[in-house]
């Protein structure tokens, strides 16, 4: 037995989303990435003597619709308090954040497990707080850099309990948190960027035991794929240490991309007593049950709704509606199609092959995509009624839908596309086919019933590949069967 | 001679022509000089004053000059003033410039007053002596061998010796009413967020507020209706809507008046204050005002709760002065650590050293519970008991002080006793009432004292008009 079954690993993620408000979370200063190093940076920012912070209302709203989404509690009466430390791109010498009330409490996020099934992964909580400035210790030989622009920045952290079981399932959670953000449109959910970044918590024990074993907790993990290979090597290494009968460190450590390892960053003991208080500077927040309606109503369509309704509505399988609703851009399109259409699965086939590569290869937005889900509505009905066949339909028709506002009728009509259904014309065609092969008409009534393809190829032939084929394989039929 | 002693009067002689704003400027400048070993102005903005009393001089001419031309004032070195340096007597922000102005500052400009200069106070508005500074300490002007009080000691001090009109400081725990009461000026504390607090170099944020200095109790309420009120930068400033505190000033109703027996029978209390306070109850009660005791239990839990919570707020508050940013960096310092360690080891005084490492004892884990969270549950009951007896009176009459002012250099022998000097004040801060200190008195050793009242939340009118009075009919 591999020595690795016999352990159940066990892991908790904290997420930490910074939220795409215009100002910061305390001040009025730009909230943007990527600026020159110190230009969003007020006196505020700076944490200059005398200053003081105040609320972005935004934020509470940010951190209200997220905790609607995942179905958390709302609480009424929000503090925030300061967590000290210190730390040289910290200006004020604490963070303001929330301590013993957080904003959302509990609440799940619905994952798939290690057999494809879902698994709901309970929320501990969702709390509000500013990010930290930025050091920078690779541009300068001598010197670390301080860049304050990231300083005061909004941000929301999701600590969930320790429900996630693999790396893969922790993969899975961070995709699902990054796919409900940008639903929400509340993050971009950049991981590169640092918009979104994730610390796990991880531990290992026996199967069957009951206690937690020690736990780690990792850090600098700047990709989904990143999280899971730092999950897969701590297990590892945990694992190992365990089996040769040493004890598990609790301690932080950091992932290194580079050989996809972790390494050990500072012990738990020597930590930080953060000294937590009541934020003196900011008045509580009292969010009313009012407020969280008007929240819940302006709500986006969700993922986790969207498949439903793309699974149960349209009848698509599981595995369409997941790759339709993992874009909301995408989703929400295929959303309006199917509104024009009835033929869901043709509809499906539709955004996930032409519009999908379209879009991956020209590297276009959904929100500029020229054909709107009207037009192509109209395409999937040509194609329906079979006025188009469906290789025409993908293969000359959505081009030229591209580069024309024509409706599709249209564009098929005016490149003569339409299939030729006029049944005398296609009698005429049929009659030429037949006179061509006598002998094959022979062996065809003799029973070599698969000479039907013959005779198809060549009614297409003469047709120039407008004939509607189920017409014509009927037709054929007809006449050969006499 | 400059024998101006009130806003109105200025405003009078200058509109019969027998001053200027220039004219003033120029003698308080003077005056300071003269004065120069009181100590009381950590920087004078000499140019700046004269070119300002000049261009105000010309709108009083043009009749557009705002309510506050002909107001010469000086702001506590707490206080930040774009431009001009800030330092709250602190080694630790040496060399350090405001980029912005405090609200108040803006509010004071806007209406035409004059900043003379900075005034000396205790590092980060930490003391009851003014002799926690890099100044050096602030003299008494009645005895150059006292202390003025603190920690708006310099502030009581100019006033005092009117070496300007008026004074900002701020009153945590009786910074402002302390030496108000030691120099012989009203010192006056407004509600808890009644002022606001943007550009207030923080000592304790709950307890903080900024209030003036004055020799009229007129003159404070001209200035509370300049400064106080609503602002953006400030959210826990009360949006409540301010009153024309100088137009109130004439209310002559009876009043209800709380005292505390607990005070007056405390053992550090002199017991001529305590017997010339009694007297003025019933001065009071003789003048139809209804004044009764009221036991207050808490006395001897109100300066260990203000120095838990005040010193736990200050230990965060302070956290920022780490030489990493502005003001002082140790030239010793050699590695990230050692810049907040040394830096921090060199740039406070002791005092603040002592009241940082206090104020992280309480907030540590593992006693953060006896000792911050219970202070918290303290200062509630203290709150509301304080509330409750104001639903019955419209005023709590106290000593301000004790004892008259001390002398000079006994600060550092046990900073426990010095804790005491707030015992009477240090109740205002805790329940966020408003609090004025009264010169109504002198003792036989020569020396002024303050009788303090306070009042309602947000009752500054009826404390204004009531201490108007008060001072007129005694």
């Amino acid at each position: 037995m591999n020595v690795s079954n016999k352990y159940e690993v066990v892991i908790g993620l904290e997420v930490h989303a910074q939220l795409l408000t215009k100002t910061k979370a305390y001040s009025s200063d730009e909230n943007i990435y990527g600026a020159t190093p110190n230009t969003k940076t007020s006196v505020i920012t700076l944490g200059h003597p005398g200053t003081l912070p105040k609320a972005n209302k935004k934020v509470i709203e940010y951190a209200v619709k997220l905790g609607v989404a995942v179905g958390a509690k709302i609480r009424e009466r929000n503090e925030y308090a300061r967590k000290n430390y210190f730390y040289a791109d910290l200006p004020k010498g604490y963070q303001i954040t929330q301590d013993k009330t957080p904003i959302c409490s509990g609440g799940t996020i619905e994952i798939k497990d290690d057999n494809g099934k879902m698994k709901e992964i309970k929320l501990t909580r969702i709390h509000m707080e500013e990010d930290a400035g930025k050091s920078i210790h690779d541009l300068d030989p001598f010197n670390t850099l301080i860049d304050l622009n990231r300083a005061g920045v909004p941000l929301v952290e999701v600590v969930s309990e320790p429900d996630i079981r693999s790396a893969n399932q922790a993969y899975n959670y961070i995709n699902e948190v990054r796919k409900l953000v940008r639903y929400l449109e509340i993050c971009d959910g950049n991981m590169e960027e640092g918009s979104l970044r994730c610390d796990a918590n991880i531990s290992v024990r026996l199967k069957g035991a009951k206690e937690f074993g020690t736990k780690v907790e990792v850090k600098n993990m700047n990709s989904t794929r990143n999280v899971k290979k730092a999950i897969e090597f701590e297990v590892k290494r945990q694992i190992a240490l365990l089996e040769n009968g040493e004890k598990i460190k609790h301690e932080t450590r950091s992932f290194n991309a580079a050989n996809n390892s972790t390494i050990s960053m500072r012990h738990k003991e020597e930590a930080n007593d953060y000294r937590y208080f009541p934020e003196p500077d900011l008045q509580p927040v009292i969010i009313t049950q009012n407020y969280i309606e008007k929240v819940k109503k302006a709500l986006p369509p969700l993922p986790k709704e969207l498949f439903q309704k793309f699974t149960k509505e349209f009848d698509l399988s599981d595995y369409d509606a997941n790759i339709l609703v993992d874009e909301k851009g995408i989703a929400l399109y295929f959303n309006s199609l199917c509104n024009c259409t009835k033929n869901y699965k043709m509809a499906a086939n539709f955004v996930m092959g032409s519009v999908k590569s379209y879009l991956n290869e020209t590297a276009t937005d959904i929100a500029d995509f020229t054909i709107l889900p009207e037009r192509l509505a109209q395409l999937i009905t040509l194609v329906d009624s079979g006025k188009v066949s469906n290789t025409l339909a993908t293969s000359k028709v959505f081009a030229a839908m591209l580069k024309s506002n024509d409706s599709a009728d249209k564009i098929a009509t005016k490149n003569n596309w339409i299939q030729e259904s006029d049944s005398s014309a296609l009698s005429e065609f049929i009659r030429q086919a037949i006179v061509k092969y006598p002998e094959k008409v022979e062996e065809y009534k003799n029973g070599k019933k698969g000479l039907i393809g013959l005779f198809m190829g060549e009614v297409m032939k003469l047709s120039k590949g407008k004939a509607d084929p189920k017409l014509c394989n009927q037709m054929l039929r007809e006449i050969l069967d006499k | 001679m400059n024998t101006y002693r009130s806003l109105n009067s200025i405003k009078n002689a200058i509109k019969a022509g027998e001053t200027t704003c220039l004219n003033l400027v120029e003698f308080y400048i003077q005056n300071i000089e003269n004065n120069k070993t009181l100590n009381a102005f950590a920087e004078v903005f000499t140019e700046e004053a004269i070119k300002n009393a000049k261009e105000i001089d010309a709108k009083i001419a043009n009749g557009n000059a705002g309510k506050l031309a002909g107001m010469v004032i000086g702001i506590k070195d707490n206080i930040c003033y774009k431009n001009h340096k800030s330092a709250a007597a602190s080694k630790i922000l040496e060399g350090f410039e405001s980029l912005y102005s405090a609200t108040v500052v803006e509010r004071l400009l806007d209406e035409d007053a004059i900043i003379i200069g900075r005034l000396n106070c205790d590092e980060f508005a930490m003391g009851s002596a003014n002799e926690n500074t890099i100044y050096g300490a602030t003299k008494n002007p009645l005895d150059n061998t006292k202390v003025t009080g603190g920690s708006s000691g310099g502030a009581a001090s100019a006033v005092a010796a009117n070496l300007c009109l008026a004074t900002l400081g701020s009153d945590t725990g009786g910074s402002i009413r302390q030496p108000a009461s030691f120099c012989g000026t009203i010192g006056f504390k407004p509600t808890y967020s009644r002022v606001s607090r943007f550009g207030l170099i923080a000592f304790a944020s709950s307890f903080d507020q900024i209030g003036p200095i004055t020799n009229t109790v007129e003159d404070a309420a001209i200035i509370l209706e300049i400064i106080a009120g609503e602002d953006d930068f400030d959210s826990t400033v009360s949006t409540k809507k301010t009153d024309k505190y100088t137009y109130l000033l004439e209310d002559k109703s009876t009043k209800r008046i709380a005292y505390f027996p607990e005070f007056f029978e405390n053992e550090g209390l002199d017991g001529e204050i305590k017997s010339t306070i009694e007297s003025q109850i019933q001065t009071l009660k003789n003048n139809g005002h209804i004044v009764e005791r009221v036991s207050f239990p808490y006395l001897n839990y109100l300066v260990p709760t203000y120095y838990v919570i005040s010193t736990a707020e200050a230990s965060s508050n302070l956290a920022r002065f780490d030489g990493v940013h502005y003001g002082f960096r140790s030239s010793n310092a050699n590695s990230p650590e050692s810049t907040y360690t040394k830096t921090r080891t060199e740039g406070f005084g002791k005092e603040v050293q002592r009241r940082i490492m206090l104020g992280t004892f309480v907030l540590s884990a593992g006693y953060h519970d006896a000792y911050y969270t219970k202070a918290q549950k303290m200062r509630r009951l203290i709150q509301d008991k304080t509330n409750k007896i104001l639903k019955d009176y419209d005023f709590i009459l106290s000593p301000t002080t004790p004892h008259t002012a001390f002398n000079l250099g006994l600060e550092h022998k046990d900073p426990i006793v010095m804790y005491l000097e707030d015992i009477f004040t240090v109740l205002a801060n805790l329940s966020g009432n408003p609090a004025i200190s009264l010169p109504l008195a002198r003792h036989s050793n020569g020396m002024p004292f303050g009788t303090q009242l306070m009042a309602k939340p947000f009752h500054e009118a009826d404390l204004l008009a009531f201490s108007h009075n008060l001072i007129n009919s005694l």
